[in-house]
C-alpha cells in the first residue's frame, strides 16, 4: 500500500527549489492532466473552467497565471493549488500549457 | 439414424456458435469509461469478465452513459460533444455523432425515444431520436442579455419530460416533450447562483440542485411545479469560509435513507443528512475529504462515499442505521466512481491511477475481485435503463 501511496504524495510536497526533477515533472504533468483536467478537459479546450490552450494563454502574463494557480480564482470554481506545487513548478506548468497543449 | 435427429443435427449446425458469436443477455452487463484512450469495455457483472472494448468514443475525460430501455444500447456522453451509441450485443458502436463542442451529461425520456444532452458550448440541451440519432429539437439556454448559459444537471421526469439547471444563469427549466416537435418550456429562474449538479429522487417527486455560487440547494416539486423552487438549507455553512474544492461533487443518484437524504456537501468536508420532510439539515457527518460521489447501496442501507483530490485514494462506508462511519477503506490511487450491482451485494470501483476495477462484497467489505481497465473514470451497469433520472 505503501507503494502505491507515494507518488500522491510526490505531488502533495512541493519540491524545495528551483529545480524539477523528472519524477517530480511527470508527478506535474499527471496533476495537469487528471486533476486540471477535470474541469478544464483532458485536452485542455475547456469544461467548467476555461480552455487552457496557447492561444486562450497568449494574451495573459506569467505573472498573472501563476498567480491563479496558485491562489485560485476567487468567485470562481477555480481553486489554489498551492498546498500542492510551487511558484517554479507552476511556472514550469505554464511554459508546458504555453508549448503544447498536451 | 432418425428424422428428428438429423433434423436436430442441422438445427445445432445452424445456430452453433460459429454462426452466432454469444447468446448474450444484457440485463447484468456495464460499460467502463476509459478516459484516455476514448474507449469503453463491456463487462459482465455477475461472472466479473470483461466481454470486449469498444474504441473510438472521443475524449471522455468527463463521460455519463444512460442505456436503451431493451438494455441492448448504451449511449455515452463525452467531454467533446461526442453522443455514442454502443451495442452491447455487437461489441461495437452503432453510430456516433459530435452535437455540440463541449457536454456534460445526457438523459432518455421516459418512453425511451428520445436522448437529451446537456452541453457547455453551445449552452444548452439536444434532442436526438434514441434510434437513429437523427436531431429532433435544440434548445439553446438562453437567458440575460441573449447570453448561453452551461448546463448541468439534466435527467429525465415523469411525463416524458427533461429537468435541467443551467450554471450561468442560476436557473432550472422543465422540457415537456410529448411532442418533441414542440418542446414546452417552463422556465424557473433566481434559483440561487451556480448550480453545478443536481439529482432526481427515484420516484420522480423532487428534482434538487447544489448550488456552487451560494449556500444550500435548489428544490423543485414536480408534483407541484406551480409552486416554483425553494431553497433548503439557505444558511448552511454561510458565515464560514469555504474549503477550496478540486473536483466538483456529482450529485447523481439519490441517497434516500428512510426520510433522509444525504448529500455532499461544497467547500466542506462532510456529508449532510437532510430530512425530507421538512427539508430540514439533521447532521452533518464529517469525512475525510470534499465528497464526490455520495451513493446509496440500492437497499440504502449503506451510503458509499468517494472524495476529490487529494483526497481521492478513500472510499468510505456509511451506515444509515445511525449514520456511524462503518469503514473506510484505501482500495488504491484515483478512487474517482462506483456502481453497485442491481441489488446491491456487490460495488464496482473505479481506479484512474491504477489502471483497475475493484469489486468489493458490501457485506464483508471484503475485495471479491480486480479487472484491468485503462483509466478508468465511470462505471455504469445497465440496470440504469429502468431507472427514473439516471
Amino acid at each position: 500500500m505503501t507503494g502505491k501511496l507515494l507518488p500522491l504524495l510526490l505531488v502533495a510536497l512541493p519540491a524545495a527549489g528551483g529545480e524539477i526533477s523528472a519524477e517530480r515533472q511527470q508527478a506535474l504533468r499527471d496533476l495537469l492532466k487528471q486533476d486540471c483536467g477535470a474541469c478544464h478537459g483532458l485536452t485542455l479546450k475547456g469544461g467548467m473552467g476555461p480552455a487552457l490552450l496557447p492561444e486562450t494563454l497568449a494574451g495573459k502574463s506569467d505573472d498573472f497565471l501563476a498567480d491563479t494557480i496558485l491562489n485560485g480564482r476567487p468567485g470562481t470554481a477555480m481553486p489554489p493549488w498551492q498546498p500542492f506545487m510551487n511558484r517554479d513548478e507552476a511556472l514550469w506548468l505554464i511554459g508546458i500549457l504555453r508549448t503544447k497543449p498536451n | 439414424m432418425t428424422e428428428t435427429t438429423l433434423c436436430l443435427l442441422i438445427l445445432t449446425c445452424l445456430f452453433s456458435p460459429a454462426s452466432f458469436a454469444e447468446l448474450r443477455a444484457t440485463g447484468d452487463l456495464g460499460v467502463v469509461i476509459e478516459r484516455e484512450s476514448g474507449s469503453a469495455i463491456i463487462v459482465n457483472t455477475t461472472r466479473h469478465k470483461t466481454l470486449a472494448k469498444v474504441e473510438g468514443l472521443g475524449d471522455l475525460s468527463h463521460a455519463s452513459v444512460v442505456f436503451s430501455r431493451d438494455q441492448r444500447y448504451a449511449y455515452v456522453f463525452g467531454r467533446d460533444g461526442g453522443l455514442s451509441k454502443i451495442d452491447l450485443l455487437q461489441d461495437k458502436v452503432e453510430k456516433r455523432i459530435v452535437q455540440a463542442g463541449n457536454s456534460i451529461g445526457g438523459a432518455i425520456s421516459q418512453d425511451g425515444k428520445l436522448i437529451a444532452v446537456s452541453n457547455y458550448t453551445p449552452g444548452g440541451v439536444k434532442i436526438f431520436s434514441a434510434d437513429t440519432l437523427e436531431p429532433v429539437a435544440d434548445i439553446p439556454a438562453r437567458y440575460a442579455d441573449g447570453k448561453l448559459s452551461k448546463v448541468v444537471g439534466l435527467t429525465d421526469a415523469p411525463g416524458q419530460r427533461f429537468v435541467f439547471s443551467l450554471w450561468d444563469a442560476g436557473e432550472i427549466w422543465t422540457v415537456d416533450v410529448k411532442n418533441p416537435q414542440k418542446p414546452v418550456i417552463q422556465k424557473y429562474p433566481n434559483i440561487g447562483k451556480e448550480p453545478y449538479d443536481a439529482l432526481m429522487a427515484p420516484d420522480g417527486h423532487y428534482y434538487i440542485a447544489g448550488l456552487f455560487g451560494e449556500p444550500g440547494l435548489a428544490l423543485l416539486d414536480l408534483w407541484q411545479p406551480e409552486q416554483g423552487v425553494k431553497r433548503i438549507l439557505p444558511d448552511y455553512g454561510k458565515h464560514d469560509e469555504k474549503l477550496p474544492v478540486y473536483k466538483m461533487p456529482h450529485l447523481e443518484g439519490w441517497a434516500v435513507a428512510g426520510d433522509y437524504l444525504l448529500a455532499p456537501a461544497i467547500g466542506r468536508h462532510e456529508v449532510l443528512v437532510i430530512d425530507k420532510k421538512s427539508w430540514q439539515l439533521v447532521k452533518a457527518i464529517p469525512v475525510p475529504g470534499q465528497p464526490v460521489f455520495v451513493m446509496a447501496r440500492p437497499d440504502a442501507r449503506q451510503v458509499w462515499v468517494n472524495f476529490a483530490f487529494p483526497d481521492n485514494n478513500q472510499l468510505l462506508v456509511i451506515d444509515t442505521k445511525d449514520m456511524s462511519l462503518t469503514k473506510l477503506l484505501t482500495p488504491g490511487k484515483g478512487v474517482l466512481h462506483m456502481e453497485f450491482t442491481p441489488r446491491g451485494e456487490q460495488v464496482w470501483v473505479a481506479l484512474r491511477d491504477d489502471n483497475q476495477v475493484v469489486v468489493y462484497d458490501t457485506a464483508t467489505l471484503e475485495e471479491v475481485s480486480r479487472l484491468p481497465a485503462q483509466k478508468p473514470n465511470g462505471i455504469f451497469f445497465t440496470g440504469r435503463a429502468h431507472r427514473i433520472g439516471l
